[in-house]
């Protein structure tokens, strides 16, 4: 009961925040066909800047500063560089960003150091909300789950009802008409850019210190967002939406569960001793989002949700 | 033509000649040095150089300085043979690893493969960290010498201390999915059984190596096992999460490490770890020793201020090179290798044997403790390492006998 309970919340958690992150990445995609490799970076930059907005001021300036502050350079990335490359094919966008991604990945360490830096959870988020089955829960994680349930709630409305989403939606699929009807399409692909960007930020700012803020976080952030992209269908944030959680999920899930192949398939033959036998559930959890990555691929190229091939 | 022919063919001795009469002794630091355990590579380099310098200072090896060459294996075993061979084309005949008992193990082999091929160009095997026993056991080789005491051995520091703890009945056991983490396991399991039978093993999880970005599922599940102290032997950011994640969601039983002084450990565990964690290790920054150690931990610390000083051993292999070296007469491998085994060594932590049976390093190791009241702080904490003298254990506690059958060749 405790596994299940614990399991959840935390798959909660952790599928709205790769929400956050791969939300942005799908918007991106979608409208400029661009997958953008930079993007964990993104989150990274999001959380070092916070880190450095939290020395000299306090968190609170930090999260809506951060995530602006990663919002404008990504808009100008986009200005300046993606908008020159676009006339030169995808291949030189792949590689733009490809670059971009470790152009980053040096400026941070010069600027920050190699090493994890000291970026905490505010004191006044620090201290544990609730005990359950004598495990404490901390109340920065219940902070997490509201902050992205409000982000996504204000995407959704953005999108769906107004005119703003509006414009975004039809610049999706027919970005011609669109600057035919009289709309700024540059414009408009730099602010889902800068705003795909600022939310990949956002992710930084909130997780940089739930887990650890050092050079590697991008690295290690980076394949996961492409599963859940990719696993979602290229384009649709329902999709991306149900990738997360779902990956979330099973993913803590996997390293709740206490059992060993021999458990499973017993039935089978199979001994606890033999090779395959002690391979334990728990030792799977991180092949999981390659795993979904492959089949969904040969079952389902579009993914979950997307209305298109990949 | 010839002409052009045969004076490109002069030059290019000329080159080659230069290069091996090389002015340096040059010894091959292969770790990770980017990705997520290049931090810890990083530091362990820096350590390199350090130690280097003061055998530079005091005139170098046989008079010859010592240069450490960086190469970046990315922890890859098959990265790192490359890196090794690189090394050895380089003309490089001192190899230093310490990162991942995977590496070591596909290292000690080609270095065996190298050297039965190429006699007379013999390379050594520095091992600093990698700490598998079976490398001074079943699979000891007389070109690897190993400068930190092996899993077993530390672990045996580790249970002593929890069979001392009657408040202790069960024990849960974390780490990563290797042969490193492995032997932890097995060497955990196999020594409570034998000083404290009546000790229950509530878990025993192995998680994937470098991988996992949030711990708290393994932390709730050693939380709902009632576990009353926990045993982990993880490295890097590894070691980081998992101290991260007990310590958010209010874990209280001790956790016994390998490697709580991993870079950015600290930080991350706060002020919140502070009595919890503890480490076993050959060096403790806040126990008492020598001016000359204190000396050279402020250098080390004033030349590299990112870090801490914390690979005492790394200095323990170079002095022992050095020293070999000198009572050799040379600088050539074989002799060396000879020259250091059963060598000893009055350290600023006590006696340091270098064993002649299977080339595994005797030392005395410590159960330290994560302290606020410390005079040397790590990572600008002020919190830091301690040990007294009751959680020192002798190098003969800790040395257990070896199954080493060496196969040395004629000198």
């Amino acid at each position: 009961m405790e596994t299940i309970v614990f399991s959840l919340l935390n798959g909660v958690i952790y599928g709205l925040l790769l929400f956050m992150l791969s939300s942005g990445l799908t918007l991106i995609f979608s409208m400029m066909g661009v997958l953008n490799f930079a993007h964990a970076s993104f989150y990274m930059l999001g959380a070092y800047f916070a880190y450095s907005i939290m020395g000299v001021t306090n968190f609170w300036i930090a999260l809506i500063f951060a995530p602006v502050l990663v919002g404008l350079v990504g808009a100008a990335v986009e200005k300046w560089g993606l908008r020159r490359v676009h006339a030169n094919g995808h291949v030189a966008e792949l590689l733009f960003t490809f670059g971009l991604a470790y152009l980053i990945d040096e400026v941070v360490k010069i600027l920050w150091g190699r090493n994890a830096v000291d970026y905490r959870v505010p004191e006044i988020l620090d201290f544990p909300l609730f005990e359950l089955f004598g495990a404490q829960y901390p109340a920065y994680r219940v902070f997490i789950l509201l902050v992205s349930v409000a982000m996504l709630a204000a995407l959704w409305f953005i999108l769906n009802r107004t005119r703003a989403g509006l414009i975004i939606q039809a610049a999706l699929t027919h970005p011609h008409m669109v600057g035919h009807l009289g709309h700024n399409v540059p414009r408009i692909f730099m602010t889902v850019f800068g705003v795909g960007c600022a939310l990949a930020g956002l992710a930084g700012v909130i997780g940089g210190n739930y887990l650890v803020t050092d050079p590697a976080m991008a690295v290690q952030m980076g394949p996961i967002v492409f599963v859940v992209v990719v696993v979602g269908g290229l384009g649709s944030l329902t999709g991306a939406f149900l990738a997360a959680m779902l990956l979330g999920l099973m993913q803590t899930f996997a390293v709740g569960i206490d059992a060993s192949f021999a458990d499973m398939f017993g039935w089978l033959g199979l001994s606890a001793t033999s090779e395959v036998g002690s391979i334990t559930i728990a030792s799977l959890a991180p092949m999981i989002p390659f795993l979904m990555l492959v089949l969904i691929l040969m079952i389902r190229p579009r993914g979950l949700m997307g209305d298109r091939e990949l | 033509m010839k002409l052009v022919k045969s004076a490109a063919l002069a030059a290019a001795m000329g080159f080659a000649a230069m290069g091996a009469s090389a002015e340096t002794v040059k010894i091959a630091f292969i770790d990770p040095l980017s990705g997520p355990f290049g931090p810890t590579g990083d530091a362990g380099f820096k350590q390199f150089k350090h130690a280097a310098a003061e055998v530079n200072a005091a005139g170098g090896m046989n008079g010859v300085d010592l240069e450490i060459v960086p190469f970046d294996n990315k922890v890859s075993p098959k990265e790192s043979l490359v890196q090794l061979q690189k090394a050895i084309d380089r003309g490089i005949r001192f190899i230093a690893q310490g990162n991942g008992s995977s590496v070591a193990s596909a290292i000690i082999d080609a270095v065996n493969k190298h050297n039965k091929r190429n006699p007379g160009d013999e390379i050594l095997f520095l091992n600093y960290a990698a700490v598998d026993p079976a490398f001074t056991n079943e699979k000891c080789s007389f070109w690897h010498f190993r400068f930190d005491s092996h899993v077993a051995m530390k672990m045996s520091a580790a249970t002593d201390w929890i069979a001392d703890r009657d408040e202790i009945e069960k024990v849960y056991v974390i780490g990563q999915d290797y042969s490193f983490g492995k032997a932890v396991a097995d060497a955990a399991v196999g020594q409570l059984a034998e000083k404290r039978s009546d000790i229950e093993i509530v878990g025993n999880e192995l998680h994937p190596l470098g991988r996992v970005k949030d711990f708290t599922p393994y932390i709730q599940k050693i939380i709902s096992s009632d576990a009353d102290a926990v045993i982990t032997g993880n490295w890097g950011a590894d070691m980081v999460l998992l101290v991260k994640a007990a310590i958010d969601s209010g874990l209280e039983a001790p956790i016994l490490t390998y490697y709580g002084g991993s870079l950015g450990a600290a930080t991350a565990m706060g002020e919140a770890a502070v009595g919890q964690v503890r480490q076993i290790s050959e060096f403790v920054e806040n126990y008492p020793t020598t001016d000359a150690q204190i000396a050279r931990i402020e250098d080390f610390e004033e030349t590299y201020p990112e870090n801490d000083y914390y690979f005492h051993r790394v200095y323990n292999a170079v002095h022992f090179l050095d020293r070999a070296a000198e009572k050799a007469g040379s600088n050539d491998p074989v002799g060396i290798a000879f020259a250091m085994e059963g060598m000893t060594h009055d350290g600023p932590y006590g006696k340091v044997t270098m064993r002649a049976e299977d080339h595994q390093v005797l030392q005395d190791l410590f159960v330290s403790t994560f302290s606020a009241d410390v005079k040397r702080d790590v990572e600008d904490t002020g919190l830091g390492w301690t040990a007294t003298d009751a959680a020192r254990i002798a190098a003969s506690e800790t040395a257990p006998p070896t199954t080493c059958e060496m196969d040395r060749p004629s000198r």
